[in-house]
């Protein structure tokens, strides 16, 4: 009896020691920063991390799978370079949204592509993708940014509803969504079956492929959606917008505790793991932690996420990825 | 004697896999192995070779005695086993690999002149015409399988065990292969040699032991046992299990396959009726699977016609199978059946989902409950509770999953691959009586058994495949555990006796 307690105990602090973690920042910084816990730092944070948590939710569809996206970022960049673009050369903003928006998707099938039609693993196809499209926004922009953009886009990320801001909203209704096709929609069921046991999901009836080609043109599109988001936030078309953003993005989604070896996660815990990343960064950029700490921290935080996600597939006798 | 087995017994759990086995084995002898898939085969040579330490019993090897060894141990004693995978690595050369780990060094580093003229002086000693340069990964599977023999041979081999070693030969590299069994005989090197070819049971060796049910249950030369005897050896147990009976006579023709061909498939034609279980007998890597996942369209197939009702049927994918009314319980419960990850429930759900949602592709979750209910009281899933990972459930639970998930799609034709295998009694038990109910309601059903008294008891047809053909379709009353063992090699002997 008490083997099966304590094995209950083991699976609740694997499950949930994550908001016992973002709990324990806010405190902190709570105490270190006076002004840390006011309204309007928690208005930033939610507007801080909706991009991060935008592309975030599209990983995390992605890592159920047992696969990866790292090409989210250059995603955003390119899209960001792309409208602002379009824009500049006189296209009304909602077409060069949809236009930019169909480009992440259009992204995100490519990369499907590469992985089911060529089976090029993932991490390195999208990684490559990821190089092309970087180059790709430098190209475009000839390597400036692109200043000339319509003047009402930016209340996309300046305005706000009920006080809070429209990207924050934007990230919470998408959660929504993508929570209620994760947990209630056939394909959802598909996705965490694939991640599982891809096999066994195919000798079911269950369209592999195409569950693949949704999942990663998702994941496009919502790095399409972050790019417009970071287009309307800077007021110009930046080729570097969202460099680094991959690893931020599957550190919360590690944080969540989405197993790397996919089938396994829920999406709000994903959500706490990218509040624990806006949280982080604001409470450190608050209490003046130099840039260069910050890239440190973010980078063993990481480590010690998917240290963590193995140690508890082992204790549950679940997968573990040994090379 | 350079090996005396005495009393090696292997329990797992409750299970004995091995239980008081004894031989002897002679030097410059080659001692065949013999017995059924799980007659204990695999358990034995693994204690010998020190991948796993016996529960009782002790065996003398070269004079020395032991209870268990290490892999290094039984190594420096001289044993060597050479298994069905193999354990070259492919970018290095044939030289390389003979002497991997064991390299002549000069001067502290790895003389590679001398390891190739020791490889090849090797080869010359053997008669065999490898080339100790060329890298492992150009060369064929028998090639390999040399190299493997050589690797063992050349660090002083005393006992040298062969796993099934022409099992991937064609018929000339099996000559070349005999020979240097021959060669290594001749040189005083004992051999223990699996095979589930009975003709090379002749032509090679001396002395036969049998295994049965995890026992040892004979052990005799060569010249005294006859073909017929070795075989009733090998499965001589009385059917002590009752199978269900069947309540009715089967009905219309649902499946109809005639001519089919691909690369593992040759010519394979028969008929499958409504409420009638079709047995499908033979040896490991007959096709039997083949032909159940091309029949799921999992395998392409490249000639003949399957009818399907009387319509023609393509299949292009489980899916496409699925949705027809085709259904597959796979061989491999573990890694093709269930999802681990998932609960019991959303895995009888995962191959439903369709039927459980709306238009707009949401699910009902009292619709998928329903489902749930249904299935897991008709198959008696016993789980603590649905929400619970298919992962905590017992293999017979498992595979009761896997069954309601097919049931679900209102199959009516089902395929069971290797249904009971690794499942306990009880369950068994429980999975024959369901699939004999199913046949009554009037389904097809296809069974691919290599437990004898399994497909004996439950088939009431029997067809037997050989190396990719169908060589027999026997009635319940024709059939019998000898007469299949003699023709699922059928196609194998023919192939010896052609050269």
């Amino acid at each position: 009896m008490r083997s099966v307690n304590r094995d209950r105990l083991v699976h609740y602090v694997f499950e949930y020691g994550i908001v016992v973690v973002l709990a324990v920042l806010v405190l902190v910084f709570s105490l270190s920063s006076p002004s840390f816990f006011t309204a309007s730092t928690l208005t930033t944070i939610l507007s801080q991390v909706s991009v991060i948590g935008i592309i975030a939710i599209g990983m995390a569809c992605v890592m159920l799978l047992g696969s990866i996206d790292l090409s989210v970022g250059a995603t955003a960049g390119l899209v960001s370079v792309t409208a602002a673009l379009l824009m500049s050369m006189g296209f009304p903003v909602w077409s060069a949204v949809i236009l930019t928006l169909i480009v992440g998707i259009v992204i995100g099938l490519f990369n499907a592509l590469s992985l089911t039609l060529f089976r090029i693993p993932s991490l390195i196809g999208t990684l490559a993708v990821m190089t092309a499209l970087r180059g790709l926004a430098y190209l475009l922009s000839n390597g400036i940014p692109i200043y000339d953009i319509d003047a009402g886009f930016k209340q996309l990320a300046q305005g706000s509803f009920l006080s809070i801001p429209i990207p924050g909203l934007l990230f919470l209704g998408i959660f929504v969504v993508v929570a209620i096709v994760l947990n209630r929609a056939k394909i959802g069921r598909q996705i965490y079956g694939v991640g599982g046991n891809e096999e066994a999901s195919r000798l079911s009836g269950v369209p592999v492929t195409r569950i693949k080609y949704f999942v990663f043109a998702l994941s496009g599109l919502l790095a399409a959606v972050g790019g417009l988001l970071l287009l309307a936030r800077t007021n110009s078309g930046q080729p570097s917008a969202g460099s680094g953003y991959e690893l931020d993005v599957i550190t919360a989604v590690v944080l969540g505790g989405v197993a790397i070896t996919g089938g396994k996660g829920r999406l709000w815990l994903v959500l706490v793991g990218v509040l624990i990343m806006g949280t982080l960064s604001t409470g450190m950029v608050m209490n003046n932690v130099n840039d260069y700490v910050q890239q440190v921290v973010k980078g063993l935080i990481l480590v010690a996420a998917v240290a963590f996600s193995q140690i508890a597939a082992r204790s549950q006798g679940g997968r573990t990825i040994t090379r | 004697m350079i090996l005396q087995v005495e009393n090696l017994s292997k329990k797992y759990g409750n299970f004995l896999a091995l239980e008081n086995a004894s031989f002897e084995v002679k030097e410059g002898s080659v001692h065949a192995l013999c017995g059924e898939n799980g007659a204990g085969k695999s358990t034995l040579i693994k204690m010998l070779s020190g991948a796993i330490v016996p529960t009782s019993g002790r065996f003398v090897i070269d004079g020395v005695e032991s209870t268990g060894m290490t892999p290094r141990e039984a190594m420096n004693h001289g044993i060597r086993a050479i298994y069905q995978e193999f354990s070259l690595v492919p970018f290095l050369t044939v030289a390389e690999n003979i002497f991997y780990g064991r390299e002549p060094t000069r001067a502290g580093f790895c003389d590679f002149g001398k390891m190739k003229d020791d490889a090849r002086a090797l080869c010359r000693e053997m008669g065999v015409e490898i080339d100790p340069g060329a890298r492992v990964e150009t060369l064929g599977v028998a090639q390999q399988q040399i190299v493997e023999i050589l690797k063992a041979v050349s660090s002083k081999a005393r006992l040298l065990i062969m796993d099934e070693p022409t099992a991937s030969l064609t018929v000339g590299e099996t000559q070349v292969f005999y020979d240097i069994v021959r060669r290594l005989q001749a040189a005083g090197t004992a051999i223990i040699y699996i095979s589930h070819r009975l003709e090379e049971v002749f032509s090679l060796c001396d002395e036969v032991s049998v295994l049965c049910d995890g026992r040892m249950t004979a052990t005799r030369p060569v010249e005294d046992v006859t073909r017929r005897e070795l075989i009733s050896l090998m499965v001589g147990r009385d059917l002590v299990e009752s199978y269900p009976e069947s309540s009715t006579a089967p009905g219309a023709e649902v499946l109809r396959v005639s001519n089919l061909e691909n690369d593992r498939l040759h010519d394979v034609s028969f008929a499958l009726h409504a409420g009638e279980i079709l047995g499908f007998g033979g040896l490991i890597g007959a096709g039997r699977t083949e032909l159940a996942m091309a029949l799921m369209g999992e395998l392409k197939i490249d000639g003949g016609t399957v009818l399907l009702r009387g319509a023609d049927y393509r299949p292009r994918s489980s899916r496409y199978a699925l949705t027809r009314g085709i259904g597959l319980i796979p061989e491999d419960r573990k890694h093709q059946g269930v999802v681990m990850s998932l609960s019991v429930k959303r895995n009888v759900s995962l191959g439903i989902l369709d039927k459980l949602s709306n238009a707009a592709g949401i699910l009902s979750r009292a619709r998928e409950d329903e489902y749930y209910d249904k299935y897991a009281t008709e198959l008696a899933i016993k789980t603590a509770t649905p929400n619970n990972l298919v992962s905590t459930l017992s293999g017979g639970n498992q595979q009761k999953v896997v069954v309601a998930k097919v049931l679900a799609r209102d199959c009516e034709v089902i395929i069971f691959d290797e249904p009971t295998r690794g499942i306990d009694v009880g369950a068994k038990h429980e999975i024959y009586g369901l699939m004999r109910e199913l046949a009554d309601q009037g389904k097809a059903i296809i069974l691919i058994s290599s437990d004898m008294p399994e497909l004996l008891g439950m088939s009431d047809r029997i067809a037997v495949m050989s190396a990719g053909y169908l060589v027999a379709d026997l009635g319940r009353g024709e059939a019998d555990q000898a007469t299949i063992l003699e023709l699922a090699s059928t196609k194998l002997a023919m192939e010896e006796g052609m050269q």
